[in-house]
């Protein structure tokens, strides 16, 4: 049971790196594009959460612990919330763009969209 | 003392990009030019002082002074060697000529272009300068997300959304698999220093490598490598001229440069299927780049595949791990980014005079502008590797280290001449009206883009950074290949920058390799602009050839050119879809050896 449960966050954040791709890949609209990517930015959170866990070890705040005690890796909460403050910039942008699609070019398909080819 | 400046290369251009921001729309239009080049000049200076005094080995900078303590690094660093010091200082010069280009390009004062140029600048010199894993993707998706709001730029139109939608959506896609991958390594490591990383790597067993892949994935599709590439022409002919020779000149290349930069630092040896894999996309990207290349009517299409095409030659350099190659290879860089950076500014300048980039509508209306004609011919011929510049040094000594290479070798000379011919039949067809007046290839979307400013005479702000190019792309043929070797040597022994880094021991003097002299490298530039100009005569005067040698050329050339436009379909869902099979392929050759 525990050996599922350590490999299941792997599994889930493989699954929805996937999923994210598949879901950009048939994507019939901008904002459900952008949606999916997003689900493909959350496998990245948790991949990092998955690789920082240590079973039975505490929040890594010390102020009330003794030195040694085991904590769960900082770090990855670090690069975990730089992750969301970088992507939610891009993500922000693309919503802006899908805004402008609209507007300009009456659809939110990207099929529709495509004027530059080859 | 020199590597005190190291934060002001990310500081000082993020800090006047926030200035512009807030008091641009305020200030008068002279006042906010005379801002920007002021911080992109700085940088400049505080780049090539940087790159003065990497000369005898890596600069290294510990933010807040937290210095390693016995061979453990807890803080974060600069380690700024020759090839990152260059690459910043490039982007700097390109970024100030974007800035004097765009000084009369727009009809109104553009303090938030300025301000992404800027912004753009901090990223990718923080990029090419940083010591550490994660701060490397940070400042990858700080240039990104710069590039992206430059693209958007003339979001008025459909066109340029969709290549600004591509852009960011590839480009985001291939940064979220460096960050899967980023994640891997540092759960084999524990950590993010490169020094520190290399020493903990342990075996090279499959997770190494598939983080590895993952890591590169993403900065190939920064690269344009096939089959990541899709992106970059839609980009380029979406966004503002003075933003493309930006993309063109720095940002494709610094994909490369990670890549480099990562194996180097990391890895003492080549990963068993690294050189395969990348010679493998590198060829298949530099002959792709340049049948596309030639394929277009649009003069930024154009110049777009062509930056694929080189983008090939530089991966078969990276490809070999060799201390020559990665010589060849960062000549190639410098002298390629002046060049192209240059005709990208001619093509800006034929947009502003002649109000279109459609070289079969523009048919000999080029012929009152012999000078804009000669410039635009003049980069044609470095472009196909004409001497003296570091195009052509590169080009020689990459030709040189992939001896034993035969089909790496021929893609290379097939970039240099098609693409060079390319731009010199451009040449032919607008400013001398040679040619018939019908496409050379068939297909294809938009084939030309509204204008982006008030038609007029070319004021010298636009001359000024084209010609400013040229000569430094002549200068650039002075340097020294001895030093560049010596450098690169350096980058590829990941166990003299871990002592330096994490001991403090002396930088390494490595041995450069040796010289080879130019004379076979001259004969091969002769021989690769003479096939461009002969193979930008006989497309602009087929109508002469007997009928049967044009019949067979058609033949052959139209449904290969038209098959490989119809899989450019110009949308993100199939981009995506080439980028995770790049991605399958990558990690496969890497994970799979």
């Amino acid at each position: 049971m525990t050996d599922l449960l350590s490999v299941l966050p792997y599994a889930v954040a493989g699954w929805l790196l996937l999923w994210g791709l598949y879901g950009i890949v048939t994507s019939k609209n901008l904002v459900h594009l952008v949606i999916c990517l997003v689900v493909m930015q959350s496998a990245t959170y948790v991949l990092l959460l998955a690789i920082g866990y240590k079973s039975g070890a505490v929040a890594p705040v010390y102020a009330d612990m003794p030195p040694g005690t085991p904590a769960v890796d900082p770090l990855v909460q670090a690069l975990m919330l730089t992750d969301i403050v970088v992507e939610a910039t891009v993500a922000a942008l693309l919503l802006a763009l899908a805004v402008q699609a609209h507007e300009r070019g009456g659809s939110l398909d990207p099929a529709r969209l495509a004027r530059l080819k080859g | 003392m020199s590597m005190q400046l190291a934060p002001w290369t990310v500081g000082v251009p993020l800090f006047f990009a926030a200035l512009l921001v807030a008091l641009g729309e305020k200030l008068p239009r002279l006042v906010a030019d005379l801002i920007a080049l002021l911080a992109g000049g700085v940088t400049a200076a505080a780049c090539a002082l940087l790159f003065r005094a990497a000369r005898s080995g890596p600069v290294v900078y510990w933010f807040g002074g937290i210095r390693p303590r016995s061979g453990v690094s807890l803080g974060i660093d600069f380690a700024i060697d020759r090839m990152g010091a260059g690459l910043a200082t490039l982007a700097a010069v390109l970024v100030i000529c974007a800035l004097l280009f765009s000084a009369r390009y727009f009809e109104k004062p553009q303090a938030s272009f300025q301000a992404l140029l800027l912004a753009f600048l901090a990223g990718i010199c923080g990029f090419a300068l940083t010591g550490d894993l994660f701060d490397l993707f940070v400042f990858f998706e700080l240039m990104s997300t710069a590039a992206f709001g430059l693209c958007a730029y003339k979001s008025r139109e459909v066109g340029p959304l969709q290549g600004a939608i591509n852009f960011a959506t590839t480009n985001t896609a291939g940064a979220f698999l460096t960050l899967t991958g980023i994640s891997l390594l540092y759960a084999r490591t524990g950590a993010l220093n490169f020094a520190q990383m290399a020493r903990s790597m342990g075996p090279h067993d499959a997770l190494v490598l598939v983080g590895f892949a993952l890591v590169c994935t993403g900065f190939l599709v920064k690269a344009a490598v096939v089959p990541f590439h899709f992106w970059l022409a839609d980009a380029h002919a979406a966004a503002p001229t003075p933003a493309c020779i930006i993309f063109s000149g720095a940002m494709v290349q610094a994909g490369l440069y990670a890549v480099a930069r990562l194996h180097g630092a990391l890895f003492a040896a080549p990963l068993p299927g690294f050189r395969p894999a990348l010679l493998g996309l590198g060829i298949a990207t530099c002959a792709t780049g340049a049948l596309l290349c030639y394929a277009q009517r649009h003069l930024k299409r154009l110049l777009a595949f062509s930056t694929v095409s080189h983008s090939g030659a530089i991966l078969c350099g990276i490809a070999l791990v060799d201390p020559s190659a990665y010589a060849g290879a960062a000549l190639y860089v410098v002298g390629h980014g002046c060049v192209k950076a240059a005709l990208f500014l001619c093509a800006g300048m034929i947009l502003h005079r002649l109000g279109s980039v459609d070289e079969v509508m523009l048919h000999g209306r080029g012929v009152r502008l012999p000078w804009l004609g000669a410039l635009f011919a003049l980069g044609g011929l470095l472009l196909a590797g004409a001497p003296p510049t570091a195009l052509f040094l590169g080009d020689s000594m990459l030709d040189h280290a992939l001896k034993g290479h035969a089909v790496a070798r021929a893609a290379l000379a097939l970039s240099s001449v098609v693409t060079g011919a390319a731009v010199l039949r451009a040449c032919g067809r607008v400013f001398l009206g040679w040619g018939p007046r019908e496409p050379d290839a068939p297909g294809g979307g938009e084939t030309d883009e509204e204008p982006e400013t008030d038609r007029g005479p070319i004021p010298w702000s636009m001359w000024l950074p084209a010609v400013l190019l040229l000569a430094l792309a002549f200068a650039s043929g002075l340097v020294s290949r001895e030093a560049a070797g010596r450098d690169a040597a350096r980058m590829l022994d990941p166990h003299a920058f871990a002592a330096q880094i994490l001991d403090g021991a002396p930088p390494a003097l490595p041995a450069p390799p040796p010289e080879e002299p130019l004379g076979p490298g001259l004969l091969h530039a002769a021989g690769t602009v003479v096939a461009a100009a002969a193979l930008a005569g006989l497309t602009l005067g087929r109508k002469r050839l007997p009928q049967a040698v044009r019949g067979a050329v058609a033949s052959v050339w139209s449904p290969a050119a038209a098959a490989l436009r119809a899989l450019h379909t110009g949308e993100v869902g199939d981009q995506v879809a080439w980028l995770t099979l790049g991605a399958a392929i990558l990690c496969g050759a890497l994970a799979l050896r």
